[in-house]
């Protein structure tokens, strides 16, 4: 299974970000994001993920065994912890939500409005969130945000888990997750090249 | 050879720079024709008077009201299949002209509705219909306005054609069946045996003509513009990322 | 379907706001129009079924925005997109919410506003039926105009625009049916219509709704 991109272009808007991305990470391997802001991380993230379709090149994975984890938790303040991760075991058909709470040390917090929540708490419910998907791609998305050490080591610890049942996982970030295995790609070797407009058809000179 | 080539911007350019003038002419030679030929020399009706002659402004304004929306549509699908800029700025450039359109057939509609119902307005099926595709046009046009990306805007704009297409239709049956009106039947129509009588019609032809000559050279014009207006936002944008 | 559903009738239970809003709003426009027109009983009679079917389509026009804005603002529908739901079943979904958060009170308060307009008895039973037939309509409806704007920042007045134009067949089979039904006339016709016109958007509309999602996340 694993995922294999080859020669991907991506587009943000109509610009185009990124081109000619390419790299193959087999099961049960992780893969860090690194290039500075703008590099196009979240672009190619999204795309992985199916959200943008790609402008070019191929994904050999299917876009729905991927789970995503995007910037924004995507947590409603009103629900508590509980509510929230409940809601997200329902839609993925997953059981129990108590092992992926424990993963994150959330059994505390569980009858707790996610808006009393601190932010931190808030990223391990939302990273806890991964644990139900089941699915065998993490797309993560700057995942240790507001997170301090230990949480870094637990959710270091969550990756590790999913990697050893054969899961890959993609993850931007800027910091060491510890993760020895996991290889680095620097994508700012894939910014599309001069100032990514030149595949728009409106800068044809002819059109002056 | 296919018609698709002239999706290509450039290809599309070059073609409707060179048809631009003559449309253009031809326009002006007939609505100045079918106008004056109309207006001058054809007998008054003989219940309606002089008013009647109104009719060559109402029809054709009317039916390109209607068809500049047909345009969108079809525009919009090919956008939505092939996915053409051409065509999505066509479409776009289509939706300000159906508008002016529909505001001169009902203004035309009211002006001529005075002296023959006694009112400007009456909520007659025909008349309400032409209203309420004024604000599908209305609809079209903000949504245009409101989105940044150029092609999330021609994406959501045809959907929004294709849902309002459906929906226009079937206020036209609404609105019929609300009310049933006071207007005189279609002046022109296919399957009529006898439409209104040769001296009126020969130069009402030559307006129809002339507006769907009128119709075409502002789509060209108006959509060479949007491609300009799109080179100069590339550009522009080429200059701040460089 | 039903998790989302049970969310987010949940959500606007314990969100205040939302829940009641379209309701309060409904009765606001009934009251007010007796000071516009004055308060003869014939003349509110008579307008009556236009006034709140009228009134019914503005309330549920309120809280439109609310479908697709909240989720897109806090990355949830980042995260359903991505979900095994398909979008198509999240519009049909989140309509689903909304009617039962606006349409039915809507339609179960009408008979009482209907007092306080005058609406012949005979054309309350018409009214309701209408309502209940029509405001899912006016839901899926609002749940496409929802869906078209949810990336702008301030898409409220869009909506309206966007909205109202494809909410003009529903109104006038819904009005229909009632000045027929308290006139004592053939209801059927309009009122099959009005069927139409929902089982339609029922079955076309979640396609467009979710397109136009698409659209907007990409």
């Amino acid at each position: 299974m694993g995922i294999s991109v080859s020669n991907l272009a991506c587009e943000r808007g109509s610009t185009r970000i990124l081109e000619g991305v390419d790299f193959d990470v087999p099961d049960g391997q992780a893969l860090i994001l690194r290039g500075p802001n703008g590099a196009g991380k979240t672009t190619l993230l999204r795309c992985l993920a199916g959200l943008t379709p790609p402008a070019g090149g191929t994904l050999t994975h299917d876009t729905d065994d991927v789970a995503y984890a995007a910037h924004a938790d995507g947590l409603k303040a009103q629900l508590t912890a509980g509510e929230n991760l409940r809601f997200w075991a329902r839609v993925y058909g997953s059981g129990d939500i108590a092992p992926a709470a424990d993963a994150f040390r959330l059994h505390d917090l569980v009858d707790r409005p996610a808006q009393y929540l601190s932010a931190g708490q808030k990223r391990r419910l939302a990273l806890a969130r991964l644990t139900l998907t089941n699915r065998p791609i993490w797309c993560l998305d700057e995942p240790t945000v507001s997170l301090d050490a230990q949480n870094v080591g637990r959710f270091a610890d969550a990756v590790r888990a999913h990697m050893a049942g054969g899961g890959v996982a993609l993850i931007a970030t800027h910091i060491d997750l510890g993760l020895d295995t996991a290889r680095v790609l620097d994508i700012s070797q894939f910014t599309a090249s001069a100032d990514g407009t030149e595949h728009d058809p409106f800068l044809d000179e002819a059109l002056s | 050879m296919s018609i698709w080539k002239y999706a290509n911007p450039k290809k599309f350019m070059e073609t409707s720079g060179w048809l631009l003038p003559y449309v253009t002419v031809s326009a002006v030679v007939c609505l100045c024709v079918g106008l004056v030929w109309g207006f001058f020399f054809t007998p008054d009706d003989f219940r309606q008077g002089s008013t009647v002659k109104i009719i060559y402004l109402h029809v054709p304004s009317a039916l390109m009201a209607i068809n500049a929306w047909l345009m969108m549509l079809v525009a919009s699908l090919v956008w939505l299949v092939r996915r053409h800029h051409v065509s999505a700025l066509a479409a776009k450039a289509a939706a300000p002209v159906g508008v002016t359109m529909t505001l001169i057939a009902l203004a035309t509609g009211a002006i001529w509705g005075e002296p023959l119902w006694g009112t400007y307005w009456a909520w007659d099926p025909r008349l309400t219909s032409f209203l309420i595709l004024f604000l599908f046009y209305l609809g079209y046009m903000a949504l245009w306005e409101a989105i940044e990306d150029p092609d999330t805007a021609a994406d959501l704009t045809s959907v929004l054609c294709l849902v309002g297409s459906v929906f226009a239709l079937l206020s036209r049956y609404a609105v019929n069946f609300w009310n049933q009106g006071l207007h005189q039947g279609a002046s022109l129509s296919l399957d009529k045996e006898k439409n209104v009588a040769d001296v009126f019609y020969h130069p009402l032809l030559v307006s129809i003509a002339g507006f769907v000559l009128l119709f075409l050279a502002l789509v060209l014009l108006r959509t060479r513009t949007e491609i300009r207006a799109r080179r100069l936002k590339a550009l522009l944008r080429r200059e701040q990322t460089a | 379907m039903i998790p989302v559903l049970q969310r987010d009738l949940a959500l606007a239970v314990k969100g205040g706001g939302g829940f009641g809003l379209g309701l309060a709003f409904f009765l606001i426009i009934v009251v007010l129009v007796p000071f516009g027109v004055g308060p003869q009983s014939e003349l509110l009679s008579r307008i009556a079924p236009g006034i709140l079917w009228v009134g019914a389509l503005l309330s549920c026009l309120l809280s439109l925005d609310r479908i697709f804005q909240l989720d897109f603002e806090d990355g949830s529908l980042d995260l359903l997109a991505t979900s095994p739901l398909p979008l198509e079943t999240l519009a049909l979904a989140k309509a689903a919410a909304h009617w039962l958060t606006t349409g039915l009170p809507l339609t179960l308060a009408a008979p009482i506003l209907g007092l306080l307009l005058s609406l012949p008895t005979s054309a309350v039973f018409w009214l309701v039926l209408t309502l209940a037939i029509g405001t899912p309509a006016l839901s899926l409806i609002g749940a496409f105009g929802a869906a078209l704007t949810v990336g702008l920042k301030r898409g409220g007045l869009l909506l309206s625009i966007l909205v109202l134009p494809l909410y003009i067949p529903t109104l006038i089979f819904g009005a229909e049916v009632v000045r027929r039904g308290a006139d004592g006339l053939a209801t059927a016709t309009p009122l099959l219509f009005l069927g139409g016109i929902t089982a339609g958007a029922l079955a076309i509309l979640p396609f467009a709704t979710a397109a136009a999602v698409r659209i907007n996340l990409r």
